[in-house]
């Protein structure tokens, strides 16, 4: 790794840049936030990696086969980023809605013509939703065809069907929340779905509800359905996920 | 002697036995045809590609987003149906069902099946080796297959279920034509490379897309036939 760790260190000729660079990953703030310099040696790699709560879900070297674009289309990264997308964005579209009948649908209005670039907000919620039901829809595939569910990774291909539950539900209780007719009639459809199980049929749609038929009842539990209890819990078996995903040995190699 | 809690199996059926042990004298050397495989740093290897199609994804998603608004219709009016109604799309392919299924079969059973067929496929393909299609050339398989496909399209036809037929009807074909012309090279030897699981997932998306497509883009007013430019 010669290329990369020339001469960092500030000789008298080296440029103000340089110099800065080494002043500030030398200084005593930077090393308490980071615990290691400039990146220069492969020590300095490894720390990056495991003296960085979010990096060490990483091991610190991978198996140089598993890096090609073709081994994972990138699709459960890409699922895991849109999810951080969709949470950022969602954050912020809470900032400006009322979970009560019509306000919600006012909400929606006022994104429209009086928030600043509030339609791109809901834009890029949106699309994300959707793009993610399909990129986890294809990481599915893809690891199906890779044969990659096989012992030892049985339990994390299940834990990933639930993801893919849970994902498609967060997709669905978001969907009444604009309170138009696409959103309530798009429900109203769903949710009959669910009254035709036996025995218990009505009884869930009633609790699913909040009624007989969709009302503000409905709309505040898809909420909190839908803001809080989905999203904790995708995020709990994400951990799970990414944790196997490692435990299990990395990557599965090609069949 | 240390007590066992497990037993050991003598057998060479991968199917019965799949987790096996494999017992070396000393004075045989281990062969293992697997190389030390090259390792490299995740900094920068991996994090920088994982960085880059981070940035990708928000650049689309930026850039579509300023192209494409999402839908607004009128406030909801319980009193005023849209005809039809629609679910969100990805629930379309099971509205589709409904079409043709009682309630229960497309709202409970099918999606409900979905889910545990999904669960349970690691626990019963456990096998690394995949033995292609018609590897196994014995009449029984041959005809216990065909029976069980030629069983499901006649009960699909009973009920008019003709995206699914036609779909099933095609990929059939296209094994058939494994069978009669197989190939080891180029994509056709590819797809006669498939074994039976592999085929089925794709029997499964390929039904599920076509219900998609038609429920989202071929149905109007009373869940009608229509043709998208309409
Ligand atoms: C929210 C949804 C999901 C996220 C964020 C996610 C994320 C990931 C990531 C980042 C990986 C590493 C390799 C790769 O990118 O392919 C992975 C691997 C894996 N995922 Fe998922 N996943 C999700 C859903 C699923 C689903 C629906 C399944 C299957 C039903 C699944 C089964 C697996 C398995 C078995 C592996 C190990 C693959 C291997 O060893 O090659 N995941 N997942």
């Amino acid at each position: 790794m010669n290329d990369l760790s020339t001469n960092w260190n500030a000789t008298p000729q080296a440029g103000v840049g340089r110099r800065l660079l080494t002043r500030l990953t030398g200084s005593g703030v930077w090393r308490s936030v980071f615990r290691h310099g400039w990146i220069r040696t492969n020590r300095d790699r490894a720390l990056t990696i495991y003296s960085n709560v979010f990096l060490h879900i990483h091991p610190v070297k991978v198996r140089k086969s598993a890096l090609p674009f073709r081994v994972t289309f990138c699709l459960g990264g890409l699922s895991l980023a849109l999810f951080i997308v969709l949470t950022v964005t969602g954050i912020l579209l809470m900032l400006y809605y009322h979970p009560s009948a019509p306000r919600a649908y006012e909400d929606m209005k006022d994104l429209e013509f009086v928030v600043s670039s509030g339609v791109f907000l809901r834009n890029l919620h949106r699309w994300s939703a959707h793009l993610m039901v399909i990129t986890v829809f294809l990481h599915m595939l893809r690891v199906f065809f890779a044969g990659a569910y096989r012992p030892p990774r049985e339990f994390n291909w299940v834990v990933g069907v639930m993801l893919l539950v849970l994902t498609l539900l967060l997709s669905f209780t978001g969907y009444l929340l604009p309170w138009d007719q696409l959103a309530y009639w798009a429900i109203t459809v769903g949710t009959n779905m669910a009254g035709a199980v036996p025995w218990v049929g009505d009884e869930i749609r009633f609790l699913l509800l909040g009624g007989n038929t969709i009302g503000e009842n409905t709309l505040i539990r898809f909420y909190v359905l839908h803001c809080v209890v989905l999203p904790l819990g995708i995020v709990v078996l994400m951990a799970v996920h990414f944790w196997r995903v490692r435990k299990d040995g990395g990557l599965a190699r090609p069949l | 002697m240390p007590q066992r809690d497990f037993e050991l199996v003598k057998s060479d059926d991968p199917v019965a036995v799949p987790k096996r042990v494999a017992l070396v004298s000393r004075d045989v050397s281990l062969k293992v045809d697997v190389e030390p495989e090259e390792m490299v740093m995740s900094v920068p290897h991996l994090v920088l590609r994982e960085a880059i199609a981070f940035e990708l994804l928000v650049a689309f998603l930026a850039f579509y987003s300023l192209l494409v608004d999402a839908p607004l219709e009128q406030m909801a009016n319980p009193l005023k149906t849209p005809n039809p109604a629609k679910a969100p799309w990805y629930f379309l392919g099971l509205q589709e069902l409904l079409h043709y299924f009682p309630p229960i079969v497309a709202g409970v059973l099918v999606p409900a099946l979905v889910v545990i067929a999904l669960i349970v496929i690691p626990y019963f393909d456990v096998n690394v080796r995949r033995p292609r299609l018609w590897e196994r050339r014995d009449r029984r398989a041959l005809l216990t297959f065909g029976s069980v496909v030629l069983g499901s399209l006649v009960i699909l036809a009973i009920f008019g279920v003709w995206p699914v037929v036609i779909t099933s009807f095609l990929l059939s074909l296209v094994m058939i034509a494994c069978l009669l012309y197989p190939s080891e090279t180029g994509w056709w030897g590819r797809v006669c490379k498939l074994s039976l699981p592999s085929w089925i997932m794709i029997w499964f998306v390929a039904c599920t897309v076509v219900l998609t497509l038609i429920g989202v883009y071929f149905r109007g007013p009373g869940w009608s036939w229509v043709w998208p430019w309409q």
